[in-house]
């Protein structure tokens, strides 16, 4: 088979009809599973004969040197068999994101509240948490470091950076207007439903297989061969779905699954590590808090002529993924907005708190964020409508065409989206009519916001654009696929398998997928940066070519025709006029005969993309998703109170895959937004104790917090690049739509005022800092 | 005595003597049973993964279905009781359809992760089996203790609404029924001698047929006979469950739960077990003792008189706030918005009382409304205004080996006005900030009664008797209104921890005066938003 058969075999599952299967509302692949609490999650797997339960002992102290760890009162404990510190690791007690920072167990020194000191093995988990409790701790207290301002002030810094782009100093001087404003976004914590837990069972010969809640299979293969010192090789990674991920469990998994693994190899038994939902907040790294402050300069019609952002994040005790994170809050920062003339600076502040880590937006919502809050200085500064300073400034040909990294910007639809909105919302007519309202109400006040979203689709890091497949047809004609991505909910199986099922021409529920292993497809991404269905459907696209470039002659050879006229549709091959069909079985029984191998494994890179961090430029994005949502919210003047009564988004997701499961995700990462930026705080005391750590004190959105009117809209546009069938990226795109009911609330509370200067609202608005914002702009 | 616990597991008969009386459901199911479609979330009762439902009979001989968190309630408390599990909907192994709940979850795309998922099935599955075509405030009412991180809520609602209502309608109704019963003739013809498989066929009926109706009277029928056939329906003896060294007993009278207190003043009196499920859970703790009350009839009755609702100590919150609205329409959010469905099915208003916590919701509106408790120490009885039973943060009036018998409530005066606010960072489903409740009478003009009550404000539930004062026998106006809100700071020193801060506690205490105040206006501007 020719090259040009395989591009063409390619570009037909990019661009060629869409039949069948893809473009469907098919059922999430475990739908029917998850009603019948038949899914199977860690927890729930059979535990192999002589499962015993791990649970942690922690440092009750931020910072401090280790002076000793006793044991014996846990040792002690009912039911205890062992309890191990990090001198009775293997192999290295040093594993890391992308920097090797972290201990798995502390050693020498603890850094946080709840960082792991010792693991205890027990007869039952709660005989194991129990004995953790006695494990005691001598500790000589060193001064913490908790907060930005703290680090700040201590010069305690991973990194700071500066970028100039043009020349702000003499935009600035030569500006109409200028203003300025600060304020802080806080910290967010993945709250998955199913909490970390790992599974290890050791194996013969030294071998290790362990089952674990995992966004990135690979990285926790690697880190139980490190804890162990054993070769990749010999340590299985498994997962075939997680109660949720959100970026909790893209790194974090791996000191569970590593420790799992060393009480399993130490004690010579399985070990299961699930822990405790306190724990967990307690142990694991959160979305980055942010704190920002700006100068910006605009013309009369609010456009901005010079911007000058310091961002500042709170990266906790390592670096896990701070520097990429930082790195696209900096990239983020534009948000569809032309920005020439920028000084851009980030501190990336060492704290003695919970590493933190990966969050569905990965650093994009705070830096959009920052730049949202000035675009809504701008407009109170000259009176405008915050709307209408968002068109002034989006890309175009005027204000250019290039961002600030240096990426030209193409597919640029997000002002049509913004404009159709607009429309669709009556954004000008229910505007005048809250204006009305809130004349007539001195209490309860309504506001009214609409704001944009562009984010960036690919991994920073080039390297971890890639996917893998490995697509097998059996004997009896059933298909199964495997590949490098994770199912966490987001309905990447069933999107694949659609694509498969498209290439085969059988319904995607008769296309299987199982567990995500590292023994099948070695080498693997994580499931990250929105990018499971871009890169694993390609890898899926490119198995099934490779495989029908196989079967196509023995097709054309049975049914008699040539090898272009051959298509596969109703579970088989046929000839394009239908009359001669093979099934697969018999396809696949002749194949074998025939000694065509039936198993064809897919890759896939994602092109044209390049960073250099060094000099914070290239083309990190393969292209942009784009979105837009409206919000209305009433807020109570007297408590803060608030709540959002209607909600209307416009999201692109190129041409859908499966547009049920991309509403999914647009509604669902909205609304995991809106509980950032309202209702989820979390609280450390003056000693870097986490004060919130469960969900009766960290508070989610309850089904009460959604909006009764809910309009959702996918934006009908095939993606302008080439990608898996033009369907676009949806996983993280969807979350900073929510900036529209910050922005909402602070509109809100501007109508108590003359509308001339941005509320002091911190994020998230707590009904506690709506009414503080509202004290300070009444006095 | 009793000595096992006997309960039906998805209809099957199942006697338990062999487990640590702190054993909690979820640790039943998915340890002992290996029905692992319950989930653990967060075990406090606070995510809804864990959610099963549980049948019982009422005194009526009905069938009562409500939801529990599985996490936190202990297994003994089951005794009598059917456990419904997700697993028992439809057979997770087999291609049997899937209930009407749960069915409209998988086409509404209602799950992606999916953890989440059997726990909103249970809780739809306890409204599909209370009401027949609720309004969309109920399904999210009746889906507030369950979290979802994924869908954002709307294709769940979707579904429980449709769930809900398409089947309860009786022309679709009548289609079900129809296609129940020839589905159980079916079964019954395939195995006309075998009990077993009728039984099962009729749970089948039973669990698919929406509402309280009892329209398949033979289904219902067949569920209550498989309820009263229960040694602890059958017979009047107590259970005492004794297994390693520590026991739990669940007195069926006041004058045995009396004696059992006296005699063991160290055990943990277990009522809802909301709160004494965490320190189980989560405390790590456990008592050799438990004596739960939720077995004693005489407190679980709710009485009303000419003068007064009487409130049993071990009546659930759902039923206390159910009779309590039912004279108290102003007190609505003390129900909808006090923890979640699950909870208030468990957790008792005396356990809440007792417990007196400040940040309870139950007792600054009790207090508002003059409430008083009755306690007991074996024979003796004495009576208490609410508020005088909480003298300092976990420090009360009641004696050693006295406990709360019940909570009298009493009628409405005469033109009272009512105003109940509870403020939190979430509407649903959290503690109170804080809470105010508000009890006035004016008379042309001037405040002849008044009392109000704070929770979040002190180390317990309290009075804001410095307000009061301020308001009392004077002119009902906003200067008034200002003064009593400058007054509650001679009140209250509220405290500073993650919920809110002093200052901002301080500030809606006051303010909440202020919109009772703005509300006793005949404005028409809004005045609340929650």
């Amino acid at each position: 088979m020719s090259a040009t058969f395989r591009a063409q075999e390619v570009a037909a599952g990019v661009d060629g009809e869409r039949h069948g299967a893809v473009g469907k509302s098919v059922a999430h692949d475990s739908a029917h599973l998850h009603v019948r609490g038949a899914a199977t999650y860690i927890d729930d797997i059979l535990e192999p004969r002589g499962t015993v339960y791990a649970a942690l002992a922690t440092s009750p102290m931020a910072h401090g040197l280790l002076k000793h760890i006793d044991l014996n009162a846990a040792l002690a404990s009912e039911g205890v068999i062992a309890a191990y510190t990090a001198a009775d690791i293997p192999g290295v007690n040093q594993y890391g994101a992308i920097t090797h920072d972290e201990p798995f167990l502390a050693e020498g020194k603890v850094e946080f509240v709840g960082q792991p000191v010792a693991v205890v093995v027990a007869r039952s988990m709660r005989e194991a948490r129990v004995a953790a409790r006695k494990v005691r701790c001598e500790i000589e207290a060193l001064p913490p470091i908790l907060s930005i301002d703290a680090a700040l002030a201590a010069n305690s810094l991973f990194k700071k950076l500066e970028v100039v782009r043009g020349e702000p100093g003499s935009a600035f001087a030569n500006a109409a207007h200028r203003t300025s404003g600060a304020g802080v976004i806080g910290a967010q914590e993945h709250f998955y439903l199913e909490g970390q837990i790992a599974l290890a069972v050791p194996l013969e010969d030294g071998q290790m297989h362990v089952f674990v809640s995992t966004q990135h299979p690979t990285e926790m293969q690697q880190v139980t061969a490190t804890i162990l010192g054993i070769d990749w090789k010999d340590v299985i990674s498994e997962c075939r779905r997680l109660g949720g991920g959100f970026g909790g469990k893209e790194v974090q998994p791996a000191q569970f699954v590593a420790l799992a693994a060393l009480a399993a190899r130490l004690s010579n038994r399985p070990v299961k590590l699930r822990l405790d939902r306190d724990d967990d907040f307690m142990i694991t790294g959160k979305r980055h808090d942010f704190a920002f402050d700006y100068d910006i300069a605009f013309d009369d019609g609010g456009r901005i002529e010079a911007y000058d952002l310091t961002l500042s994040s709170r990266c906790g005790f390592s670096t896990d993924y701070s520097h990429q994170v930082n790195d696209r809050a900096m990239c983020h920062i534009d948000n569809g907005y032309s920005l020439t003339q920028l000084r851009l600076r980030n501190y990336r502040c060492k704290t003695n708190t919970q590493s933190a880590t990966a969050f569905r937006g990965f650093g994009a919502p705070q830096g959009a964020f920052a730049t949202e809050h000035a675009i809504e200085s701008i407009a109170r500064a000259l009176g405008k409508d915050p709307l209408d300073v968002r068109k002034a400034n989006f890309y175009s040909p005027e204000r250019g065409m290039k961002t600030h990294y240096g990426q030209a910007v193409e597919g640029f639809w997000l002002p049509d989206i913004v404009n159709r909105l607009e429309a669709s919302c009556d954004y000008r007519a229910r505007r005048e009519a809250i204006r009305e309202h809130n004349a007539k109400n001195p209490i309860v006040k309504r506001g009214l916001a609409l704001t944009p979203v562009m984010f960036g689709i690919s991994f920073n890091a080039s390297f971890l654009n890639r996917g893998s497949a490995l697509v097998s047809l059996y004997l009896d004609g059933s298909l199964l696929v495997n590949h490098a991505g994770t199912e966490m909910g987001q309905g990447l199986f069933i999107k694949v398998q659609q694509v498969v099922a498209h290439e085969f021409g059988v319904a995607a529920n008769a296309v299987r997928s199982t567990s995500t292993n590292t023994a099948k497809l070695p080498n693997t991404s994580p499931t990250a940066a929105s990018s499971g269905s871009d890169l694993n459907g390609m890898a899926a696209l490119d198995a099934c070519t490779k495989l029908k470039e196989r079967l196509i002659p023995l097709a054309a050879k049975l049914l008699e025709c040539a090898p272009t006229d051959v298509v596969f549709r109703n579970g088989g091959a046929s000839t394009a006029s239908g009359i001669k069909t093979i099934d697969l079985k018999t396809l696949a029984t002749r194949a074998t005969f025939a000694k065509i191998p039936l198993t064809a494994q897919g890759f896939y890179y994602t092109p044209n993309i390049a960073w250099n961090g060094d000099t914070f430029e290239g083309t990190p994005a393969y292209y942009f998703a784009y979105g837009a949502a409206c919000s209305e919210v009433m807020i109570d003047t007297l408590t803060g109170e608030h709540k959002t009564v209607r909600v209307d988004i416009l999201h692109d997701v190129g041409n859908s895959l499966n547009p049920a499961i991309d509403r999914g995700q647009i509604e669902g990462g909205f609304v995991q937004g809106m509980g950032y930026l309202t209702s989820e705080e979390l609280v450390w005391d003056d000693h870097g104790r986490l004060r919130t750590h469960a969900p009766s004190t960290y508070k989610i959105p309850t089904a009460a917090d959604v909006p009764e009117i809910f309009n959702v809209a996918l934006y009908d546009e095939p993606n302008h690049v080439p990608t898996i069938h033009r369907s676009k990226a949806v996983g993280e795109p969807p979350l900073t739509l929510a900036f529209s009911v910050w922005f909402a609330i602070a509109d809100a509370i501007s109508s108590i005022s003359d509308r001339r200067q941005m509320p002091a609202l911190t994020a998230p608005a707590t009904p506690e800092a709506v009414l503080r914002a509202i004290n300070a702009l009444k006095q | 005595m009793r000595h096992s616990i006997e309960f039906l597991l998805n209809g099957e008969r199942i006697a338990v003597d062999d487990l640590d009386p702190h054993t909690t459901v979820l640790q039943f199911l998915r340890e002992r049973r290996g029905l692992t479609g319950t989930k653990e979330g967060c075990a406090e009762g606070d995510c809804g993964a864990c959610t099963v439902a549980i049948a019982e009979l009422s005194a009526e001989r009905r069938i009562e279905v409500k939801p529990i968190n599985a996490c936190i309630r202990l297994l003994a408390t089951i005794d009598g009781k059917a456990l419904f599990t997700v697993e028992a909907l439809s057979n997770a192994n087999s291609q049997a359809p899937l209930h009407p709940v749960q069915a409209a979850m998988v086409d509404a795309h209602a799950s992606q992760c999916g953890f989440c998922t059997p726990g909103f099935v249970m809780s739809l599955f306890a409204l599909f089996k209370n009401e027949c075509s609720p309004s969309r405030d109920r399904v999210i009412e009746a889906i507030s203790g369950n979290l979802c991180r994924c869908t954002g809520y709307r294709p769940i609602i979707e579904a429980g609404i449709k769930a809900t209502s398409t089947i309860c309608s009786p022309s679709e109704w009548g289609k079900s029924k129809e296609k129940l019963e020839t589905k159980n003739d079916a079964n019954r013809a395939l195995a006309p001698i075998d009990k077993g498989a009728a039984r099962e066929s009729q749970k089948i009926v039973w669990l698919n047929t929406p509402g309280r109706s009892g329209a398949l009277e033979s289904a219902e029928r067949a569920m209550i006979e498989a309820l009263a056939a229960l040694p602890a329906n059958a017979s009047s003896e107590s259970l005492h469950y004794r297994f390693g060294g520590q026991q739990f007993f669940a007195p069926r009278s006041i004058d045995e739960l009396s004696s059992l207190i006296a005699d063991h003043p160290n055990a943990w009196i277990l009522a809802g077990g909301t709160d004494i499920g965490l320190w189980i859970t989560k405390a790590l703790q456990n008592n050799s003792t438990l004596i739960y009350t939720g077995e004693v009839s005489a407190l679980r009755d709710i009485c009303e008189s000419d003068a007064a609702l009487e409130i049993g100590a071990a009546v659930p919150l759902e039923d206390a706030f159910r009779a309590m609205n039912r004279h108290y329409p102003e007190l609505a959010q003390v129900w909808t918005r006090f923890a979640s469905w699950p909870i208030r099915s468990s957790g008792t208003l005396g356990g809440n009382v007792a417990n007196g916590s400040p940040i309870g919701d139950s007792m600054p509106a009790l207090i508002a409304l003059g409430a008083t408790v009755g306690l007991r120490h074996r024979e003796r009885v004495r009576t208490i205004p609410l508020e005088a039973l909480y003298l300092d943060y976990k420090k009360q009036s009641r004696a050693s080996g006295e406990w709360i018998e019940k909570i009298t409530i009493p009628r409405r005066i005469p033109n009272v006005q009512i105003g109940f606010y509870k403020n939190s960072k979430r509407n649903e489903q959290d503690i109170s900030a804080v809470c105010a409740a508000i009890s006035m009478v004016i008379d042309r003009g001037v405040v002849q009664h008044v009392r109000i009550a704070y929770g979040g404000m002190a180390g317990v539930p309290k009075r804001a008797v410095n307000a009061e004062i301020e308001l009392t026998e004077k002119v009902w106006s906003e200067t008034q209104v200002r003064a009593a809100m400058q007054a509650m700071h001679a009140d209250f020193s509220p405290m500073s921890d993650m919920r809110a801060s002093a200052a901002y506690r301080m500030q809606v205490a006051q303010n909440l005066l202020l919109r009772f105040w703005l509300e006793s206006q005949s404005a028409t501007a809004e005045v609340r938003v929650i």
